[in-house]
């Protein structure tokens, strides 16, 4: 069964149509990637899928099961992880700690979940700090250190300083290092690698591929088609708020519609060669005319 | 019930257009600011107190005419919209939005008790000076004045509305309030539209205050507060910057605070402000006439916190800090100071509690001295009617703050960013009202007396010393209570959420949940600050908490950086000792305050010790 799955997915704002009957699915382990033009609906669709926005029709389902308008702190404790088109770590929490928010829906504190009765046995049994608590609080600490771990050394050296003080790559970092810290079942991908420069883009790509290995679903959007097209078992094009095409990341690549998508006008083909010639293998640079009618 | 005739009825409805039409020119002015400068402006108030009291001088002591006295006012006033907006906020204009709205707090602390200074803070009459000849029409009764406030703000209303839709500076400060950065392309001086809008809000404000003034027959400069809260409810209600909204929003809540007051008597006049206040911002926030908005895409932070790194202070220091506190009523015999110090303790743990919910998770409470009122009363209360020994009583009192508290805040937890402050700061006074007005329980205006005095494990604590070291005793448990949970994931929890809330969601954090926690636990210690101050006093009535205690608890977090414990301790014992220290300050504290503010949020946001 896929994990994820997306069934005509529509969403509104006063008139424009930005999701428009999307359906999708991702098998367990997969990695899909969603590209199109600037204003497509990429970002709308995560968030409908990640709870922050409520579609107006359509359903999504995890493992088979309903989540359509969960709120994203239930779909959080279900193991859908996200991270943020522009980066949202929290700026005055150190490193680590934002790892350790990462982990929130792994905490014994998170299972007292009876309204009022959970939430005031969570005040008494923080202020008492039994035995259970304290080991869990050294086992997570130790964890999220692994996780930062895997980054080498971009983070761990700084995993007591402010997230503010960080570049912004490594904001980046943290974030996903967060997401990882929850254990996703599903790892939604925002843009990972935006504002990032071809070093630090290809170490990214080489992590996400690790993680691939690991097992990890990822659903991804980027701009970076090489990376694209070296991560996505499949790839799902999207334009004005529809899927336009679908299927493995060379047919995407030469499908027609795809290229008028991002063209405006049909042509022979499109080498993500010819974009990186250009400097840089991001659509947006190289054409800046992308079409919108 | 008063009886209700046809008559009364229709006097009543004269009296609350009247009113109305006042609360709508505040109400204008107020929507033309947050349109213009996206800012809840806390000084307006302030602004129609002085227009008033300048109108007062004119009419009463120089016996000028009410047209010269109209043209001064609006002269005086203009000028100092002006120099509130160049010199207190326009730097603050990049900021989070509520630095502007504590500047605005700080500029009408100071400019309400410097006219204190000048004036004395006791009611000036004001006769007035029109004929008192009423016109009898088809049975309704109007005066000279009614007509001249009525004609007045039609006046006003429809320049305006000629200024705002057939004028190229009109133009321009639509185009502005619309979008700031595209209006600045197109060359609209943004800097002079914005000095603009707060001299025609600050006149239009300062006019509704000599009308008022005249109104009913006084002058005070406690008249700020209230028409701003009112003239913010009026705008609120007909939908936030609107200023077709604000006249209709403004003549609503006139009639209905008359015919209310009609109704429940005079006591309740505040209470229909606040529950409007609060019914409008969670359950319709773009008021009556507003569309409905799409929620922001971009995070909002509700809080007032810079990056910083807040000044490490070593356990030692703060060990031989508390051992000096304890040791000092040996060294001195000025019972005074102790007394100062004793309640530089009470308000630490207000402070302490103010900077873990609004320093720590990131809610800005204007209310907090709520949670004080209803600790004291709850504790005087137990203690006095079901003769509860005071270890429990104050037990007790801290516990029902906390949850009470809690639960009449909980609407607020929708919200975001400055509509939190507003919230709140309505909850408090909701509070203050249900104590001035549930007689039964709390005894009305008239407060309780004769609270049993402090006492522990049976032994008075009456004599100075004795209740100094309680309090201080009783800080030094809280403070290890919220230490203990800054240190657990609560702390944690409670910062993510404050940083950004949409990221915290995503990453499993119930947001409800852990701002009625921080609620809850910041309730906890407030609560038992008040109940020992009820003690502490044995008199305590419902001006003993009121919403400047808040409002002054939220300075001295300010003051000692935001979420910062040590930094909430000194900031509380700065603002309470040293205006009593230099005594000729004593009386001029609120103008202290007042400019603390606007500087710290002006130059040093992180506070002295920085923003944990």
């Amino acid at each position: 069964m896929a994990l994820l799955e997306v069934r005509g997915l529509r969403r509104e704002f006063g008139g424009v149509v930005a999701v428009d009957g999307i359906d999708l699915t991702v098998n367990p382990g997969e990695t899909v990637s969603v590209i199109g033009p600037n204003g497509a609906g990429k970002t709308t669709l995560f968030n409908l899928i990640t709870g922050l926005d409520k579609p107006d029709a359509g359903e999504v389902l995890l493992d088979g099961r309903p989540i359509t308008g969960l709120p994203p702190e239930e779909l959080a404790a279900l193991g859908v992880a996200r991270t943020f088109q522009h980066g949202r770590v929290f700026g005055n929490l150190s490193v680590l700690d934002n790892v350790l928010v990462g982990a929130h829906t792994r905490q014994a504190a998170h299972r007292l979940r009876t309204p009022v009765l959970g939430m005031v046995a969570e005040l008494i049994l923080a202020l008492i700090q039994p035995p259970a608590w304290r080991e869990e609080r050294t086992r997570l600490r130790d964890e999220a250190r692994e996780v930062l771990a895997l980054f080498g050394d971009r983070l761990l050296p700084r995993a007591e300083q402010p997230a503010y003080s960080l570049s912004y790559a490594n904001r980046r970092r943290t974030e996903i290092a967060r997401a990882l810290a929850l254990r996703p079942r599903l790892l939604l991908l925002d843009e990972p690698t935006a504002g990032m420069n071809p070093t630090e883009t290809a170490e990214l790509l080489e992590f996400i591929r690790s993680l691939k290995q690991r097992g990890l679903t990822i659903l991804l959007i980027e701009h970076k088609l090489s990376l694209v097209m070296q991560l996505s078992d499949r790839v799902i094009v999207m334009d004005d708020g529809r899927k336009i095409a679908e299927g493995a990341p060379q047919i995407v690549r030469d499908d027609p519609r795809v290229i008028e998508a991002y063209l405006g006008h049909p042509r022979r083909g499109w080498d993500a060669r010819d974009a990186q010639v250009a400097g840089e293998d991001d659509l947006r640079v190289v054409l800046p005319q992308a079409h919108h009618p | 019930m008063p009886e209700f005739t046809l008559r009364t009825l229709a006097d009543q409805l004269v009296n609350g257009l009247v009113i109305g039409n006042v609360y709508a020119l505040i109400a204008i002015g107020l929507a033309l600011i947050f349109g213009v400068a996206n800012l809840i402006n806390f000084a307006h108030g302030s602004v129609y107190m002085i227009g008033a009291y300048v109108g007062w001088v004119c009419v009463i002591w120089l016996g000028w005419p009410l047209g010269a006295t109209f043209v001064v006012v609006a002269l005086i006033c203009a000028t100092l919209g002006v120099l509130i907006e160049r010199f207190g906020l326009r730097r603050l204009q990049n900021e989070a939005r509520i630095a502007p709205l504590l500047a605005t707090i700080g500029i009408s602390f100071a400019l309400d008790q410097l006219v204190q200074l000048i004036f004395s803070p006791n009611p000036q009459s004001f006769p007035n000076p029109l004929p008192a000849a009423r016109i009898a029409l088809g049975g309704v009764s109007i005066g000279a004045l009614d007509l001249l406030i009525a004609a007045i703000t039609a006046a006003i209303a429809v320049m305006l509305f000629i200024f705002l839709r057939f004028t190229r500076l009109g133009w321009a400060l639509r185009a502005t309030a619309q979008d700031r950065e595209a209006a600045q392309q197109m060359g609209v001086d943004v800097d002079a539209i914005n000095a603009l809008t707060f001299a025609v809000a600050a006149v239009l404000g300062g006019i509704g205050g000599v009308m008022i003034g005249m109104y009913f027959t006084s002058v005070y400069p406690t008249m700020s507060y209230g028409a701003m809260l009112k003239g913010f409810a009026a705008n609120l209600l007909g939908g936030l910057g609107s200023v077709p909204g604000a006249v209709v929003g403004g003549l609503a809540l006139g009639l209905i605070e008359t015919f209310g007051v009609a109704l429940l008597g005079s006591t309740y006049r505040n209470l229909f402000t606040f529950i409007i206040l609060i019914g409008v911002l969670v359950l319709r926030p773009t008021g009556l006439f507003g569309a409905r908005r799409a929620t922001p895409p971009e995070p909002l932070t509700g809080t007032f916190v810079a990056n910083s790194r807040p000044v490490h202070i070593p356990r030692a220091l703060v060990i031989g800090g508390l051992i000096a506190a304890i040791l000092l009523p040996f060294f001195t015999s000025n019972p005074y100071l102790l007394q100062i110090l004793t309640n530089a303790w009470l308000f630490s743990m207000l402070a302490l509690s103010i900077t873990l919910v609004t320093g720590t998770a990131g809610q800005m409470s204007l209310g907090q001295a709520g949670f004080l009122a209803i600790g004291g009363y709850a504790s005087a209360l137990l203690s006095m009617r079901l003769g509860l020994p005071l270890e429990l009583s104050l037990l007790a009192g801290a516990v029902i703050a906390a949850a009470l508290g809690t639960l009449l805040t909980w609407p607020v937890f929708r919200l975001r960013s400055q509509y939190v402050a507003l919230a709140t700061l309505g909850i408090g006074e909701v509070i203050n009202q249900i104590i001035l007005n549930w007689e039964g329980l709390t005894n009305g205006a008239m407060g309780l007396s004769n609270i049993p005095p402090l006492s522990f494990l049976g032994l008075p604590v009456i004599e100075t010393a004795p209740i100094y070291w309680f309090a201080l005793g009783i800080l030094v448990v809280a403070a290890l209570f919220q230490w203990r949970l800054m240190q657990s994931h609560l702390g944690r929890t409670w910062r993510a959420v404050r940083e950004d809330d949409v990221a915290a969601r995503a990453m499993g954090i119930s947001l409800n949940r852990y701002k009625a926690l921080a609620f809850i636990a910041g309730g906890l210690i407030a609560g038992l600050s008040g109940a020992f101050t009820a003690h502490m006093y044995s008199y305590i009535n419902n001006e003993t908490f009121a919403a400047t205690t808040s409002i002054l608890g939220l300075t001295m977090v300010i003051l000692g950086g935001m979420g910062n414990m040590a930094g909430a301790v000194i900031g509380a014992i700065a603002l309470t000792a040293l205006p009593e220290l230099f005594r000729p300050l004593a009386d001029a504290r609120y103008l202290i305050y007042g400019v603390v503010l606007l500087l710290l949020v002006r130059f040093r946001p992180q506070g002295l010790l920085g923003t944990v």
